[in-house]
């Protein structure tokens, strides 16, 4: 198989090893004069766009910043709990920048572009450095050294945090350098404004429409180059653990304007999620993966055993992934996680009063520190209720605020009994494909963090996704833009009274007034609803060609009908969160179909994309190397049709092989 | 549709922007669950306003799960509502009694002007962190991370600090509607942090004054902000940064 002519993934020569050194020394540079008159538009304020916007404008570059909240500090980034990879080998347990690489490749099934993973694996130690630093409070041990856990489809300790907060801390120390720019005036910060369109000229990115969402004004910006940062799209399915914010919006926008779609139907479900309760339910909510570290997962070894928790004698219990997959237990990758939980559901197993619940139990760990504890102090034959208040303590030091989460969520307390959890949509590996430098295929237009198409191929590695988006953000976008912006030196800023501002101005204007014209009788939720039940039972964890196909048509009619029967209330010119809402249901709708067509015609299971006529006689996904081992990028040709490019994946370095985790 | 059994009735601050005069408008919320949040109740009253043909109630919200530090409704006279240590989102309606009357408003504090009924402007915030709130240091400065040596309890500390959501409920809830606990908690974990340190007297001075400029009152330890800050930031960093205060201004007096 060829890449497609129209795909140039801009892979540097050399070993593996040196690729990115070699790039980076050879680069070209943008001398500082002329970085003082090139514009940087950055769509976004999470760890990929507070990065890349403190750091483009320390480099001398004039920024704007955009983001829909009212502060940037509140990107959905604020919200991941677990934390961030990095091959630090602080722990002197065989870490490596190799290692990294290739847990990244293959806990991606294989479907990632090699030269990309390694450049993360190379700069995850300076994205530790630079936080520390900055003044995030990471956790430490009582010498004063950074602490560290474990994560998923991992036999190391390379994941460092903050409590169950990491992404907030992270993000505080991104969006304090972004900050202290604004306060020199490198940076213009744009809060409550919505991109609602990109602008190009003559086939290169040149700025963007956005809303002003207080007074409802649409605004043109000019900008050398545009930098979507604008996070994942997991609310396609309506329920999931991301933030009600987390759109398609700008990178659909983008996606029609000529920036191919990568992968769209690779969607990771979480498998410790708060379980559904009820049909009001807006969201849902994560259980940080860093939970089992110190959980263990089980059902019944009986179907339909109504017996509370602690009356199921251990023998009765069934630990399945521990028993499974023994190598790597309670740890192994997500994907993997939740088929296996949703097989001991489906039949029979689940727990709960939905029966759609696996437990997740802390009770043995919390004894064995108990005793560390017990032994730590000094205490000799203490009975176990002391043992288990010592445990107890230590549990809350780890985990307290998730605890407290769950028990403020649920009403039940889990240092009691064990947590009830099931599967969840929980974060986006298909985005907006890019290249080497994380170039769209339009010109000047960029997209970093979870946006991309990503570096986690079809599956990501938990404490991963902060990885990459400051990888992106610190590291790699402040060199890869020189390539571009060196040769835009001549560009002098485009008054935005060009036709093709005006035009894509008028464009948004006029969806507007549509939306409102309809004046029909169902809410923008009602659709979205709808939208995210379609997607769940049909492209959700698991998948087969009926289905899909099925949905398409059902996505088309909804599609339909939201455009005829739609109600947006107030008016334009104003803050109205219900307008918002339509313009990024619409989106999601005409993406979902695409994700349906994606995930029809991968004909192979790989990680978050099982298709349940791939699979081995042990229910793993099963891959088909010779026929699909590439990216799907989909470019955009008009109303509900799109047309395939591949961009074949080599792998040079890591052999192809089917993965295992037993 | 129906979801559950409690009645109850909301009386909810209503304004079209900034610059009209607001009221209070009376809602019914039929049919709510106890394990509703606070905000999937307001959804369930949006969702039969909208199909009645009636305007929804405007509120600011996103993460949904006590982090981002968006939503902030002050319900029955206390910012975020009856419950100690949760966010507005949090905050679940098994609080509440069926037949309870529900009086729902937004901040209110000269700094923070309602953009439309719940939603107000915060961003003094991002102007006061704008002012100091960071280590200055360049991306790619840095060395390497174990470099730098600190003992837990001080991470600790600085790390409970840090956990401040810059949601505005210690100015909703101050007769004065001062920020010092926003403002002290950043001031705090940077200077507990030897990164923090060289930079601790100018960023104290630059934040508070700032701080000022926005038009936030005086701090007089009445204590209502710890009482109602969803995080429990503790006073200790309001104590900790009238030192540091102290100790700059004289300092850069000399
Ligand atoms: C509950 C939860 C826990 C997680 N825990 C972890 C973890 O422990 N470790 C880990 O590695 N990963 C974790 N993740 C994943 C990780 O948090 C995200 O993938 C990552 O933070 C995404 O960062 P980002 O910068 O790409 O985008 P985001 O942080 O999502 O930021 C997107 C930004 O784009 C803006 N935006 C979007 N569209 C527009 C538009 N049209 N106009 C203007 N602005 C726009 C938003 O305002 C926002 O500022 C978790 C995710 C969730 C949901
Ligand atoms: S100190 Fe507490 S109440 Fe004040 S902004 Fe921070 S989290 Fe909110
Ligand atoms: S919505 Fe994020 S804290 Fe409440």
């Amino acid at each position: 198989m060829a890449s497609s002519p129209k795909l140039n993934s801009k892979i540097p020569e050399g070993t593996i090893e040196n690729k990115w050194t070699k790039y980076r020394s050879t680069v070209h540079l943008v001398n500082p004069a002329n970085k003082r008159s090139l514009e940087i538009l950055v769509v976004g304020s999470g760890l990929a766009g507070a990065s890349a916007a403190a750091s483009l404008a320390e480099m001398g570059y004039k920024v704007k910043v955009f983001c829909f909240q009212d502060s940037p500090r509140r990107a959905h980034s604020i919200a991941a709990q677990g934390g961030v990879n990095a091959a630090k080998n602080y722990q002197n347990d065989g870490d490596s920048v190799y290692r990294l690489f290739y847990d990244t490749i293959k806990g991606g099934d294989y479907r990632a572009r090699e030269a990309n993973v390694h450049r993360l694996a190379e700069v995850s130690g300076n994205i530790i450095d630079q936080c520390v630093a900055q003044g995030v409070p990471f956790a430490r041990e009582y010498g004063g050294t950074l602490s560290n856990r474990s994560f998923g489809g991992t036999q190391v300790q390379r994941t460092f945090y903050a409590a169950g907060q990491t992404g907030q801390q992270l993000l505080l120390g991104a969006y304090s350098a972004l900050q202290r720019q604004v306060g020199m005036g490198a940076v213009k910060l744009l809060a409550r404004h919505e991109m609602m369109e990109v602008v190009t000229i003559d086939g290169k990115a040149r700025g963007i429409i956005a809303r002003d969402l207080v007074s409802g004004k649409l605004e043109r910006h000019f900008g050398h180059a545009v930098l979507l940062c604008t996070g994942g799209y997991g609310n396609v399915f309506y329920l999931s653990t991301n933030a009600m914010g987390s759109i398609v919006t700008a990178a659909w926008k983008a996606h029609k304007k000529g920036a191919f779609f990568g992968n769209p139907c690779y969607t990771q479900i979480h498998p410790t999620c708060i379980p559904v309760s009820g049909d009001h339910q807006s969201k849902l909510t994560l259980m940080s993966e860093s939970l089992r570290n110190d959980g263990r997962i089980w059902v019944p070894k009986k179907k339909d055993d109504n017996r509370k928790a602690i009356d199921i004698p251990e023998e009765e219990r069934d630990y399945y992934l521990e028993r499974r997959y023994p190598a790597f237990g309670n740890l192994v990758p997500r994907d993997v996680a939740s088929r296996a939980a949703k097989e001991r559901c489906d039949a029979g197993y689940g727990v709960g009063t939905s029966k759609m619940a696996v437990y997740l139990d802390f009770a043995a760990n919390t004894e064995r520190y108990g005793k560390i504890e017990a032994t730590k102090h000094n205490l000799h034959n203490p009975s176990k209720a002391d043992i288990i208040k010592l445990g107890k303590e230590v549990v809350k030091e780890k985990y307290g605020n998730l605890f407290d989460m769950y028990k403020q969520i649920t009403g039940e307390d889990p240092y009691e009994v064990p947590m009830r959890i099931y599967p969840a949509v929980h974060y986006t590996m298909g985005g907006l494909w890019v290249d080497y430098n994380l170039q769209t295929t339009v010109e000047g237009l960029y997209a970093l963090g979870e946006a991309n198409f990503s570096d986690h191929g079809a599956n990501r590695l938990g404490a991963s996704a902060l990885m990459q988006g400051l990888a992106d953000g610190y590291f790699v976008i402040p060199y890869t833009i020189g390539d571009y912006l060196s040769e835009e030196i001549r560009t002098k800023a485009i008054p935005t009274d060009n036709e093709a501002f005006v035009k894509a101005e008028k464009d948004v204007q006029d969806r507007i007034d549509k939306l409102f014209a309809i004046k029909g009788s169902k809410s923008v939720d009602h659709f979205h609803k709808r939208l995210g039940k379609i997607m769940w039972d049909k492209c959700g964890m698991a998948r087969n060609k009926e289905g899909l196909t099925s949905a398409i048509t059902e996505i088309q009619q909804l599609k339909a009908e939201f455009w005829k029967d739609v109600r947006v209330t107030g008016e334009a010119n104003e803050f109205n969160p219900e307008l918002e809402k339509a313009h990024r249901v619409a989106d999601f709708i005409e993406l979902g179909e695409l994700m349906c067509k994606d995930a029809l015609h991968r004909n192979e299971s790989c990680g978050g994309h099982f298709r349940e006529e791939f699979q081995t006689a042990e229910g793993e996904a099963l891959r088909d190397d010779d026929n699909f081992a590439y990216v799907a990028a989909w470019e955009y040709k008009g109303d509900s049709s799109f047309e395939l490019h591949k961009e074949e994946l080599k792998f040079e370095n890591i052999k192809l092989a089917q993965r295992n985790y037993a | 549709m129906s979801h559950g059994n409690m009645n109850l009735t909301l009386k909810v601050w209503k304004q079209k922007n900034k610059d009209s005069k607001g009221k209070f408008e009376t809602y019914d919320a039929k049919g709510i669950s106890p394990d509703m949040s606070f905000l999937e109740m307001f959804d369930v009253v949006n969702e039969q306003l909208i199909s009645s043909g009636k305007e929804p109630i405007a509120f600011d919200h996103d993460c949904r799960e006590g982090i981002c530090g968006m939503c902030s409704m002050y319900i029955n006279g206390r910012p975020h509502g009856p419950k100690q240590g949760v966010t507005t989102c949090q905050l679940h309606m098994r609080s509440f009694k069926d037949g309870d009357v529900i009086v729902v408003e937004p901040w209110r504090s000269a700094a923070f002007p309602v953009i439309k009924d719940l939603a107000v402007d915060r961003s003094s915030f991002d102007r006061i962190m704008a002012a100091g709130g960071f280590v200055s240091v360049n991306t790619g400065n840095a060395k390497d991370a174990n470099n730098i040596l600190i003992p837990k309890p001080d991470a600790d500390e600085a790390f409970e600090a840090a956990a401040c959501i810059g949601c505005g409920a210690c100015v909703a809830a101050c007769k004065n509607a001062s920020a010092m606990l926003f403002v002290s908690a950043k001031v705090s974990q940077l200077a507990l942090l030897p990164q923090g340190k060289i930079e601790a007297r100018e960023r104290v001075l630059n934040m508070v004054a700032q701080m000022d400029e926005e038009g936030f009152g005086n701090c007089t330890n009445t204590g209502a902000c710890e009482a109602e800050c969803p995080k429990s930031i503790s006073l200790e960093n309001i104590a900790r940064m009238n030192r540091e205060y102290l100790v700059s201004n004289a300092l850069s007096k000399k």
